[in-house]
């Protein structure tokens, strides 16, 4: 089979690492053959992001022995013996995209703009609205505090009211704000609200900004209409954002299609994937300084980042939040809280510290499953259907008092959980990762776990939107299947049973029928945790709940399925939902220390 | 020779210090190229817009947005005074008249006949920016500010509160292991930058702030003890905005721990002589430290040592350890082995072998900060 695209140059422009994959058509399909990183170089003294991309294509040279750089171009195209296909970058660095949005109300449209800003990959500042409680001088402030990259400005159905939507224009125009980047260029505003009140929205804001104007957010209540300001987010963000970052302008000639943020493109392979195989995913990047929780269900994607939930910079800000005894929870020995918080305090101060000790380890994983936890209770909040919509009702709905704004997220129903980031992709045995996503996440039912080992999603997400005819289906199909053979490692599968049950009572027998043809049998202890060492490859399992506990038929009903083993294997957890832990130190310290051994998470020693 | 970046915070005696001192809107520059300037020479100022006043017209005074235009009696780019009639109704048969009054001294900004709203600004808010530091007028960024050069000993901590303080440095503990106690802060010391040893505790930084010391450069403070001094919990290390009397330096980290030799010895040299210090600190991608400079009085060319390339460390480097075990002690790098080791939480890393008071240990690299020294 011949193909178009023969080799693929990928980089992703981070704030502190750009790295950068091959990918080449070897033996029938696409696989990652080389990857290369190097300090990124868009703050001074180099204040040119194309040294740090250039520096990480040699690593690859070096290590390929292929010669892809003449001087500082990038050979295209692949002639065999040098040069590559294509080249194609993403990039958060320099603080990635920064936006504010505003929509009249709060949890409507305002909502819709936040939905299209975060799913275009930008961390958004602050959501105003005309009903968020502020005074107008306190919101001209906000606006001028925080200098955005750009401004969504929504509201009103069309062909509704006009007025509060224009009270917002006069805001954003009294403000007068300016860029983040350079003083010498007119701040971009994106303008997606009531069609009817476009022409004031030009005489109001069209002398002091870049004014776009794209169709309705949410052009009816009863419809959320993202991707046309979603596109227009994604071309201001080249035109206006990137072509003021130092080296840009440079990087943006190299590319075979448009740069993206970061974790736009990640959030576009998520939702391909979901696609795809008709499946329900979760997947989280947890940074220092942030956490992004991307999720599709029922077919809606949706995305948030935690802006101070991290593992480094914001490492004392998860500690704040979740409160020193919800970490200490999760730790099996006993330690000093000022000792403790000291500790934490000088992470946060020396980011780039790893942790030596078996101790220092822990103590990470457990802000960790904190800082996981946390950032999926503001994603389940966020991630709802639309809010303010009417629904008839009839007589027989009178007992259900289900009501809009619903959260999307359902944990029975997660098919795929991917966890991505230094402590999950980086921690020393695989079981410590499948531990933290489990004890953060609490999934239901059948779960795959997976972690992406160097974090090559925004790669691939770019890879699967290059949208120019001749290259796409070869670039689409490269980016699947270097997804599913290269960028995930599957963990394993986990089983966890939810409903009453008394301690120590059985929830479940699990029959599983190997590919050799042997069959095992094992039963679900309330409050225990089980692993099985299980290869990748399918099992088919009967499951029989007891009564009114379900494993996602429904209470008390079997469930038969196909499951897969991983690198840690099947995960049995009894420990019901939501896990709960002895509030007597020494109970909860056996637990924790019961748990550990059951999936062989630590090595054995003084601690364990 | 094996090498490796590791970047530290810098401990100079002398170097060509250069500080940008920049408006936060274009404004006027008052001093030119070549200027000597004291620290509490203005350099440039210029007026920041000031406060909006929305007003809803058409709501006081019952009328319709789009008829508010008749019944103004100013109009846009007037100034106005506070008490001054904006709008009135023409009332019946002149009687009965509704009006609006401004609430502000200001100019009207602008009229919607969408909304109704009149829209007042307050009068600009002046902003100066001073120099600093004592020093030069390098170079002047026309309309923005300029930057200033000086030679300077400049020393960075790890973490500080509170913004830009000056005054003399006081050395108050003997040596680099002392605690800094309440009982050696006295009233005598105000305006004065006092310099400690391994720790200041809550109570010696509220002793501090209560004799109005300046500054207090230390080794160590208790992360906890920040939330009884801010009022809120410090979870992302971006500071310098807080308003206190007193800006805190902290050169090692959170803990009692004793303040660097080098730090120490260079700010004990430095005893009476006056320093300006910023206690601003942002730990994100452009980090900033907090700073401790001290202008010198010679006017002998220095070599500009800021500029130069960051060195890595190599066989023989002074480094230290910035995360236990061996948090805080200084070692040599006997070696730096290229291949990855396993330690304790069996993390795979890259490694250095140090010398710890004799004794050698594998510590990862990124747990290693460079002393650099002169």
């Amino acid at each position: 089979m011949s193909k178009k695209i023969k080799s693929i140059l990928a980089t992703d422009c981070g704030s502190t690492t750009t790295k950068a994959i091959l990918i080449e058509w070897k033996e029938d399909r696409y696989r990652l053959t080389f990857r290369g990183e190097a300090p990124t170089t868009v703050e001074a003294p180099f204040e040119d992001v194309t040294k740090g991309v250039l520096n990480a294509v040699m690593e690859v040279e070096e290590l390929s022995g292929r010669t892809i750089l003449d001087g500082d171009q990038i050979i295209t195209p692949d002639n065999g013996q040098s040069g590559v296909d294509i080249y194609i970058s993403t990039s958060s660095a320099g603080g990635g995209l920064q936006m504010m949005v505003a929509g009249v109300v709060k949890s409507m449209s305002g909502e819709s703009a936040e939905r299209a800003a975060l799913g275009a990959g930008s961390i958004v500042m602050d959501v105003l609205a005309s009903n968020d409680g502020r005074l107008p001088h306190e919101k001209i402030t906000r606006i001028r505090q925080l200098r955005p990259d750009m401004i969504l400005l929504s509201g009103g159905t069309d062909g509704g009211t006009t007025t509060h939507v224009m009270e917002l224009a006069e805001i954003l125009a009294a403000a007068n704000p300016r860029p983040r980047l350079g003083q010498n260029y007119k701040l971009p505003i994106i303008y997606a609200g009531n069609n009817k009140a476009q022409e004031s929205i030009k005489s109001t804001l069209g002398e002091i900004s870049d004014l776009d104007i794209v169709d309705n957010i949410r052009p009816v209540l009863e419809r959320e209409n993202l991707e046309p300001s979603r596109d227009k987010i994604h071309d201001l963000f080249m035109e206006h954002v990137m072509a003021q970052a130092p080296g840009y302008k440079k990087l943006m000639s190299w590319t075979d299609a448009p740069i993206m943020p970061t974790p736009g493109a990640v959030g576009f392979l998520i939702e391909m994937i979901a696609k795809k195989e008709g499946i329900s995913v979760v997947g989280v990047d947890i940074g220092g300084a942030t956490t992004d929780i991307f999720s599709v269900f029922e077919e809606k994607f949706n995305r948030t980042v935690s802006a101070n939930l991290g593992m480094s910079y914001s490492i004392c800000n998860v500690l704040a939040e979740a409160g020193l005894d919800n970490v200490l929870r999760w730790v099996p020995f006993d330690i000093d809280r000022s000792e403790l918080t000291n500790r934490i305090g000088n992470k946060m101060i020396r980011p780039t510290t790893v942790p030596q000790s078996l101790e220092e380890l822990v103590i990470e994983q457990a802000i960790a499953r904190e800082a996981l936890r946390l950032s999926f209770i503001q994603h389940k909040a966020f991630a709802t259907s639309l809010k303010g919509v009417q629904s008839e009702r009839t007589i027989s709905d009178a007992f259900e008092q289900s009501s809009s704004g619903q959260s999307l997220v359902n944990m029975m129903d997660l098919d795929l959980l991917v966890g991505s980031g230094g402590v999950l992709s980086h921690a020393p045995r695989r079981q410590q990762s499948a531990r933290m996503l489990i004890d953060a996440f609490m999934p239901e039912g059948i779960t795959q776990l997976a972690v992406d080992s160097i974090f090559m999603m925004p790669q691939l997400g770019v890879l699967a939107n290059i949208d120019k005819d001749e290259l796409k289906d070869d670039a689409s199909q490269a980016a699947l299947e270097v997804f599913d053979n290269d960028c995930l490692i599957r963990l394993g599968t986990c089983v966890s049973p939810v409903g009453k049950a008394k301690p120590k009572s059985k929830m479940a027998d699990v029959t599983m029928s190997f590919k050799d043809g042997s069959t095992k049998t094992i039963e679900i202890i309330e409050g225990s945790l089980e692993m099985l060492e299980v290869p990748y490859e399918e099992v088919k399992v009967h499951i029989e709940p007891s009564r009114g506990v379900d494993v996602g038929a429904g209470k008390g009903e079997p469930l038969d399925s196909i499951i897969y083993g991983g690198v840690v294997g099947l995960i049995f957890d009894g420990r019901n939902r939501p896990i709960t832990l002895s509030t007597d130190p020494s109970k909860r310290i056996d637990s924790l220390l019961n748990w550990s051994s059951a999936v062989d998470e630590y090595p054995k020693g003084d601690l364990f | 020779m094996a090498h490796s970046y590791t970047p530290g915070l810098k401990v100079l005696k002398k170097t060509l210090f250069r500080k940008e001192r920049i408006l936060p809107l274009k404004g006027k520059v008052h001093v030119k190229k070549g200027d000597k300037l004291s620290p509490d020479t203005v350099v440039a100022s210029t007026n920041l817009p000031g406060n909006i006043q929305m007003l809803k017209v058409n709501n006081i005074l019952n009328i319709e947005p789009r008829d508010v235009v008749d019944c103004l009696v100013v109009k846009e780019g007037d100034s106005i005074k506070k008490g001054d009639m904006i709008a009135e109704t023409a009332g019946i048969f002149g009687m009965f008249k509704s009006s609006v009054d401004c609430p502000v001294d200001g100019t009207i900004e602008s009229i919607s006949e969408s909304t109704g709203r009149v829209i007042v600004r307050e009068v600009p808010i002046p902003v100066e920016v001073d120099a600093y530091v004592s020093g030069t007028v390098d170079e002047v960024i026309e309309k923005e500010g300029i930057i200033l050069k000086c030679d300077a000993a400049f020393i960075q901590g790890i973490f500080g509160i509170a913004g830009e303080k000056r005054g003399e440095l006081v050395l108050v503990s003997n040596s680099s292991s002392d605690e800094l106690t309440p009982d050696q802060i006295t009233k005598e010391m105000a305006g004065k930058i006092l310099i400690g040893g391994s720790f200041l505790s809550l109570d010696a930084y509220k002793k501090a702030m209560s004799c109005n010391v300046a500054a207090v450069v230390v080794g160590g403070f208790n992360y906890y003890d920040l939330k009884a001094v801010l009022g809120y919990d410090l979870g992302v290390a971006i500071t310098g905005t807080e308003q206190l009397p007193t800006a805190l330096i902290i050169t090692e980290g959170y803990g009692s721990i004793p303040m660097s030799d080098a730090t120490f010895d260079l700010l004990k040299s430095n005893h009476g002589n006056e320093a300006s210090v910023n206690g601003a600190t942002q730990i994100r991608a452009g980090v900033i430290r907090p700073e401790i400079v001290i202008p010198m009085i010679s006017e002998s060319e220095s070599e500009d040592s800021l500029s130069k390339e960051p060195e890595g460390i190599q066989e023989g480097s002074t480094v230290r350890v910035i995360r236990s075990p061996n948090f805080g002690k200084i070692g040599t790098v006997t070696s730096l082995p290229s291949e990855l080791k396993k330690m304790e939480s069996e993390t795979m890393v890259r490694v250095a072998e140090i010398s710890i008071d004799g004794v050698d240990t594998l510590i990862p690299r990124a747990n290693l900060e460079m002393v650099e020294l002169q």
